[in-house]
This record gives structure tokens, C-alpha cells and sequence, in this order.
């Protein structure tokens, strides 16, 4: 009890007396903590991004069956797992907020969505790419492309609902009731659109009877996820920072901190 | 615990019963969208056969979603909602009330309609009452899945949209299941597979539903 009700409370000078991983719930300790750490997920991102792609492209043999087309997975494969893994991590930081009232695991939830719905896009828009060649139709109803697309609705939704309303805590408390409810649903959609998919037709083309992989393959498929992950580590963390920015923008941190660029026009 | 959810119950009946064309709009629609497709898509009886199943299901989910907003709008315009939200009793029976309520008055009578609609796509009989049984099973999930979303969207401008963009991808698994039983049904592949699922689908939905939306009207309200 004590926990929570503290937290919810402007701390002006970042929070010194706590210790652990709570410190990082004081809007300002985890400003600071975003910005030490996006540096390291740019460099981690660029160097990583550089030699998987290099693998991917130039290094990778050509799939005897898929041709050349098949180098879109470098993307595609990466897209799609980052897609799942940060609704996951939405609903995550949803709940922490929820439960513990910490703004700063709202304000997460809110920079995650963002990018987990163009990873989503990303994931569709390259399997189409991949598609056209491949299975010669840039789409069909498969369980797994389905699914994809309601998860991408998912994010949608919560992005218009977060944005509908104008009260941030109230914005917060019922974007993250809402990832709580899809994240609940997503495993139901899931097997509901496989079973509906095996029900009527036999899928055309299954993910999980694939060659096994090259290994410069599936090398530069890992070095582009870590890519992938690390960017939208980073990028995530520069919208935690405008959000915490623009939320905390009353606090006495964030006028000291924004003083010396805005001489003049002191609130 | 009986009598709050009784009165309730009772209360929002007769709200609903003194306001008789909010429910003849939803009918109305459920009734317009579903006379849309045969004209837009083709009149021929096989076509339509094979359509009916997921039009109607289809037709009833938006015009479930479409009433969604009276659900918790008139109460929270008059204050009611707040007196409710201060109500020693539990919130999620309060609101489990409410959406039988929604049900009894939105979803049944689509229940109790879709046999003449399924006729006029030329449904065999048997497919109809396996239709009929499906919407059956199906609407009040509709209803309860459809509360969270009307809750969360309270007061919000143009919240009526903003319900059907959080509610209909919730709402994916009940249409594959309720439109695919009467498909099932009519391949020979036996029904009781889809029925369980839509029972499970609606005994899950009973339960966490009311919870979440109880949640999310506190948010809104509180």
C-alpha cells in the first residue's frame, strides 16, 4: 500500500531515496535512464542492422525454390516476431501500470504501441511482397496473415482509444484495460482462425513444414532481429522520453531541464 | 445479490419497454443490412445459400454493436451511472444485469428474427435452426464483449465508431465459430465441435466481461 501511494506522487528531484528497479518508476530517474540507454540501442541497431544485412544479401546462397525473393524473410521474419513480442510487452507495462499505479509503465505502454503496429504493418506488407512471387497472390486467408491483420486492428484500437480521450490518466488506465482484454483474446483469435482456415481448405502453404535453413541464412535473420529489436528499443524510449516530456511538463525538473532552450517564453 | 441484479434488470426492461423505437431501429437495420446483399451481390438461390450463414452472422454483429452505445450513455447523461458506481453492491453484477438486459432487448429479438431472414436466402430447415441455435449461443457474447467497449468509450466524442473499431476484432473468434457452424452442419461435419466452442466463448466472456467492463466503467466514470 504504501508503495503505490508514494508513486503516485511528483517526486522533484528524481526519487534519490529509493533504491532497486523503483527508482525508475519517478518520471524523471527514467528519462534519464532512456536517455543513457538509447545511444547504446542506435549503435547496437546500425552495427547489427550493417552485417545482417550484408549476410542476408550478399553472403546467403539462393533458395532453390524461392529464388532470390526469398531474402525478404530478412525483414519479414524479424517484423512478425517483434510484432507479437511488443504487444506482449504493451500488455506487460499495462498491467505494471494498472497494478502499481506507476505513470511511467503507462507512459511505456503508450510508446510501445506506435511501433508494435508498423512492426505489424511491416510484417503484412512484406508477406504480401513475398507472396506475389511465391504463391503468386499478394494475399489469401491464412491463419497465419489473419491473424496478423487482427493484431494489427488490436493496435488500432487501442492507438483511437488512447487518443479519443483527453484525460491523460484516464487514457492511460483504459488503453491498458484495453491491451489487457486483446492480449486475453489473442490466443483465441488465433486458434479460432486456424481452426476456421483447416475447416474449410487445406492451408497452401505451411511455415512449419520449411526446409531447414542454411546456416549464413538463418545467421543474418538473427543479426536483423536483434537489428529490428534494438531499433525499436531505441525508438521506443525517444517517444518515453517527448511522452514523459510532455506529461511532466508542470514539473520543476523538466522547466529546469528545457530553461536553457526556451529563454523568453518562461511559463 | 438476486434482488440487485432483479431490479436492475427489471428497471433497464422498462426503460427499454417505454422507449420501443430505440429497439425497432436495431431490428430495423439488422433487417435492411441483411436485404442489402442479395441486391449488391447476386439474387441466384445457390449464391445466396452459401452466404446466408455469414451475412446474417455478419449483419448481426453490427447491428449488436450499433446499440451499444444505449447500453451505459442514457445512465451516465443523468447521473444514474454514478449512483450505481456508488452502490455497495458488486459492480460486475450490476453491469451483468445491464447487459442482459442489452441482450433481452437487442439480441433475442435478431435471435427470433433470423429465421425468416434465412429463409429468404433459401436455407434448408435444418441449416436454419442451426443458425438460429448459433445466433442463440453467439449474441450474448456479443453483448458482453460488447460492454467493455461501450464502457471504455463513455462520453467520448464519436465514441459510437470508436466502439466497433475496439469491439468487431474482439469479436472474430464467435463470428468464425457461429457462421462456421451452420457451414460445418451443412458439410456433414457435425455441429457439436462449433456449438462447444461458442458455449466455451460465452461461459468465458460471462465471466471476465462484466469484471472488465465493471473496470473500465470506473475508469471512465470515476
Amino acid at each position: 500500500m504504501s508503495t503505490t501511494t508514494w508513486l503516485r506522487h511528483r517526486q522533484p528531484d528524481g526519487a534519490a531515496a529509493t533504491r532497486g528497479l523503483w527508482r525508475f518508476a519517478s518520471p524523471p530517474a527514467a528519462f534519464r535512464l532512456a536517455g543513457q540507454l538509447r545511444p547504446w540501442a542506435i549503435a547496437l541497431a546500425a552495427v547489427t542492422a550493417v552485417i545482417g544485412l550484408y549476410v542476408g544479401l550478399l553472403v546467403a546462397p539462393t533458395d532453390h525454390q524461392q529464388g532470390e525473393a526469398y531474402r525478404i524473410i530478412f525483414v519479414h521474419v524479424p517484423a512478425a516476431w517483434l510484432s507479437m513480442v511488443l504487444y506482449v510487452a504493451m500488455a506487460f507495462w499495462s498491467a505494471v501500470g494498472w497494478v502499481f499505479n506507476t505513470r511511467v509503465s503507462s507512459l511505456l505502454a503508450r510508446a510501445i504501441a506506435p511501433t508494435g503496429a508498423l512492426f505489424t504493418f511491416l510484417a503484412l506488407w512484406t508477406g504480401a511482397l513475398w507472396g506475389q512471387p511465391t504463391w503468386g497472390t499478394w494475399w489469401v486467408w491464412d491463419a497465419r496473415l489473419t491473424s496478423e491483420l487482427i493484431l494489427l486492428f488490436l493496435y488500432l484500437g487501442v492507438m483511437a482509444l488512447q487518443s479519443a480521450i483527453d484525460d491523460p490518466l484516464r487514457g492511460d488506465r483504459a488503453g491498458a484495460l484495453l491491451t489487457l482484454v486483446g492480449v486475453v483474446n489473442v490466443p483465441v483469435i488465433y486458434f479460432s482462425v486456424q481452426w476456421w482456415n483447416t475447416l474449410h481448405q487445406g492451408a497452401s502453404v505451411s511455415f512449419r513444414s520449411a526446409p531447414t535453413m542454411a546456416a549464413p541464412m538463418l545467421a543474418g535473420m538473427l543479426l536483423c532481429t536483434v537489428a529490428l529489436w534494438a531499433w525499436a528499443v531505441a525508438v521506443v524510449l525517444q517517444r518515453l522520453r517527448t511522452l514523459i516530456l510532455q506529461r511532466e511538463a508542470d514539473a520543476a525538473w523538466v522547466r529546469a531541464l528545457l530553461a536553457p532552450h526556451q529563454t523568453g517564453v518562461a511559463r | 445479490m438476486g434482488r440487485v441484479f432483479l431490479t436492475v434488470l427489471h428497471r433497464d426492461l422498462q426503460l427499454a419497454f417505454r422507449r420501443r423505437s430505440d429497439v425497432w431501429t436495431t431490428l430495423s437495420f439488422f433487417l435492411v443490412a441483411a436485404s442489402l446483399f442479395p441486391l449488391a451481390v447476386s439474387p441466384e438461390r445457390d449464391t445466396l445459400r452459401g452466404m446466408a450463414p455469414g451475412i446474417l452472422w455478419v449483419a448481426a454483429l453490427l447491428s449488436s454493436t450499433l446499440s451499444l452505445g444505449r447500453l451505459f450513455a442514457l445512465d451516465h447523461a443523468d447521473g444514474t451511472l454514478e449512483q450505481l458506481l456508488l452502490s455497495p453492491e458488486p459492480l460486475s453484477l450490476i453491469v451483468l444485469s445491464k447487459v442482459v438486459a442489452h441482450w433481452l432487448v437487442s439480441g433475442l429479438p435478431l435471435v427470433l428474427l433470423s429465421p425468416l431472414l434465412a429463409l429468404q436466402y433459401d436455407l434448408p430447415t435444418p441449416a436454419i435452426a442451426v443458425l438460429t441455435g448459433s445466433l442463440a449461443l453467439g449474441t450474448p457474447v456479443l453483448s458482453l464483449v460488447g460492454a467493455i467497449g461501450a464502457a471504455l468509450t463513455l462520453g467520448l466524442q464519436g465514441g459510437g465508431v470508436l466502439v466497433n473499431l475496439l469491439v468487431l476484432p474482439l469479436l472474430v473468434p464467435v463470428l468464425i465459430f457461429g457462421a462456421g457452424s451452420v457451414v460445418a452442419h451443412g458439410s456433414g461435419q457435425g455441429l457439436a465441435a462449433h456449438f462447444y466452442l461458442l458455449a466455451a466463448l460465452l461461459a468465458f466472456t460471462l465471466v471476465v466481461a462484466p469484471w472488465a467492463a465493471a473496470h473500465s466503467l470506473k475508469v471512465s466514470v470515476g
